[in-house]
């Protein structure tokens, strides 16, 4: 097993590393927004948040074409937002509003905004894996050059699904590709305790003929150059990436969980490599102006504020629409 | 009318489908190449070539996933689960992701996929290859749920599920395949969501699906020798159900049997009780009857599994004794 790091990005123009920051911001503020709606109960249920795993989301959306497409897990705030997805839509889901972006049907577990290419967060671990490959497989049909481009944890790699649609993907040479975002922790167990390779997804890509790609996921350029390189052979015919992203997790798993299992020093240690307190730092020795990072800041946490507003003011589902949209005629009927 | 027995008609159905619209693909396990375990999809391969016709591995999650996620992004595809024992290795995709996206994203995606698979008995291959599952299916909302019992509806049915904008559950019964029947020809398509009532009959309505519509037919011959006059209503599409048919007819009759493949416990026909209780009760003479696999998993011995299943004596012995009463 020799996992290899996933190629460099390109030399990058300034603006593309500040709309890779903006991205990040824009996650990182809508997080934390949501965390604190939750302790103000304004988000019911659960919810999982995406802090610090924002390099992942932002780099490999960036370097998606409009028409590829998304799937994501359960934590999928941050890829639905990376496609552009409108904040105050996916927060008004998060209240459970009629301006959700799925009108209440879904919730946290569940945003997406295909319009933009966002085909959906996946609740039950593994089940997207093969999803995508058949929107992959559609492409390829279709000769469109699409990529599908799934995300999903390191606990993914334990359960049947991920091998059954690695392995069609590659038999099928599919334009997939599969990003597994290793934050060191399934749900509340180290993963390392229940895996039986210390890279969960790179190590296994042997299995199915694929090369073994690691990036570090606190690196949102990192991430974008491994998403080019992955998306270019993808487009090419030359068939699907398994790519592990190193990254942690600042929260517990979800609202419920302090994530006190974590050792005594562990998450100072990664809140030092953090995404966007890095990035910040190596935009500065690229030139950019403090002045000009504080206003990407103030006009991402306008931008959230805004969308705090239309979630909070936003109308009540109808009652009435429990019954729709369960058939495409927009109704529910089983009997006539 | 050509004569087709059951697993050419299903070729047939997707053939014709295939036929008229490029984005119809099929895959499953030894679909292509093999044509099918039960060669329901012999000549598929050599008509429309392997852009269309996919051969899987044994991998019914990956089967149904990407049928899924290619369902969502423009085509329409049928996938084959070989023995319909084997959507219990799927479940999550069939009932969790195919049955609810569209709804959970409140109408952003929609589903327009066929799951074909070989239902229920007669074969003698035990308890993991036999079962009836229908009622599996239906539980699920998000579902539509069909099980044709004639080569022409078998065909018909086909092409409107695949046209279907819906997730369609396509039961095939098993024990039917070599059987024969006329199907139209030229285009056919029979619309899903209608009952259909294969025999007239004043003194009771049988409601029977799939492999058991053959044998309610060969028992309503009993009962007539008998003077009993049934009426047998071939249910077809358990969702949507023809919940007009099947009342008008309860009402009409006065009394109601049901044919049930799947064991009893939640079968389709409990269902179908519960709709006539509530809807024609006064109309009736008598209680609904099941008539279903025992509540047991269905054994392997030809003896055993004949015992386990509704048979023609079985179906008609109930019947004539409940109509005496």
């Amino acid at each position: 097993m020799s996992a290899t790091v996933a190629p460099a990005p390109p030399a990058l123009d300034v603006e593309t590393r500040e709309a890779l920051y903006r991205s990040m911001i824009l996650l990182r503020v809508f997080e934390k927004r949501a965390h604190d709606l939750f302790l103000q109960n304004l988000v019911k249920g659960t919810s999982h948040l995406g802090l610090g795993q924002e390099a992942i989301a932002a780099g490999f959306a960036h370097a998606m074409r409009p028409d590829d497409w998304t799937f994501a897990t359960y934590r999928g705030h941050n890829h639905t937002l990376a496609r552009g997805a409108d904040p105050g839509a996916v927060m008004a889901e998060l209240l459970g509003r009629a301006n959700g972006v799925l009108h209440g049907k879904g919730g946290s577990m569940h945003v997406g905004d295909a319009s933009k290419g966002a085909m959906g967060s996946y609740a039950i671990i593994g089940a997207h894996l093969p999803v995508a490959a058949g929107a992959a497989w559609s492409a390829k049909l279709r000769g469109t050059e699409q990529v599908a481009v799934c995300f999903f944890g390191d606990g993914t790699t334990n359960i049947g699904a991920f091998h059954e649609a690695l392995n069609l993907a590659s038999v099928w040479k599919l334009p997939a590709v599969f990003v597994c975002e290793n934050n060191l922790y399934m749900e509340y167990t180290p993963i390392a305790s229940v895996t039986a390779v210390p890279n969960p997804a790179a190590d296994r890509a042997a299995a199915y003929g694929l090369e073994s790609w690691i990036v570090d996921g606190n690196d949102v350029e990192a991430c974008y150059g491994a998403a080019l390189a992955a998306y270019e052979r993808a487009r090419a015919g030359r068939g699907p990436a398994l790519i592990e992203a190193k990254t942690y997790r600042h929260g517990g798993h979800s609202r419920a969980d302090p994530a006190a299992y974590r050792p005594k020093g562990e998450l100072e240690a990664w809140l030092a490599r953090d995404p966007i307190e890095t990035y910040r730092a190596r935009l500065r020795e690229h030139g950019v102006a403090q002045e000009a990072i504080d206003a990407f800041d103030a006009a991402a946490l306008a931008l959230v504020d805004r969308a705090t507003e239309e979630a909070k003011n936003g109308p009540l589902p109808a009652p009435e629409s429990v019954t729709t949209n369960v058939w495409a005629d927009g109704g529910s009927a089983w009997r006539n | 009318m050509a004569q087709l027995t059951y697993r050419d008609a299903v070729a047939a159905g997707v053939a014709q489908e295939m036929e008229r619209d490029p984005n119809v693909v099929i895959l499953g396990e030894d679909i292509a190449a093999a044509g099918g375990v039960f060669k329901t999809t012999v000549g598929l391969l050599e008509r429309f070539g392997p852009d269309r016709v996919w051969d899987t591995p044994i991998s019914e999650q990956a089967i149904l996933g990407a049928a899924m996620g290619a369902a969502m992004t423009g085509l329409r595809p049928v996938a084959e689960i070989m023995f319909s024992d084997f959507l219990a290795v799927c479940w999550d995709i069939v009932a969790n992701q195919i049955a609810k996206t569209r709804y959970m994203s409140d109408g952003q995606v929609t589903i327009p996929l066929v799951v074909k698979t070989g239902n229920g008995g007669g074969l003698r291959f035990g308890a993991q290859h036999s079962q009836a599952v229908e009622n599996w299916a239906m539980a699920i909302p998000g579902l539509k749920v069909v099980a044709p019992s004639t080569p022409a509806d078998v065909k018909g049915m086909m092409a409107a599920a695949i046209r279907d904008p819906d997730p369609v559950i396509f039961f095939e019964a098993k024990g039917l395949y070599p059987t024969t029947g006329e199907v139209p020809d030229g285009e056919h398509v029979v619309p899903l969501g209608a009952a259909n009532v294969v025999r007239d009959g004043k003194d009771c309505t049988v409601l029977a699906l799939g492999a058991m519509v053959p044998r309610a037919l060969d028992a309503a011959e009993r009962l007539a020798r008998e003077g009993i006059d049934a009426q047998i209503v071939d249910v077809r599409s358990l969702v949507p159900l023809d919940a007009r048919t099947i009342l008008s007819a309860a009402s009409a009759s006065g009394r109601v049997f049901t044919v049930e493949e799947n064991p009893r416990l939640c079968g389709w026909g409990a269902e179908i009780a519960s709709l006539i209780g509530e809807e024609c009760f006064y109309d009736l003479d008598a209680p609904v009857v099941r008539i279903t696999t025992p509540h047991v998993p269905l054994p392997s011995a030809d003896v055993l599994e004949d015992a386990a299943r509704p048979s023609v004596e079985r179906i008609a012995s109930t019947i004539a004794r409940e109509m005496a009463r």
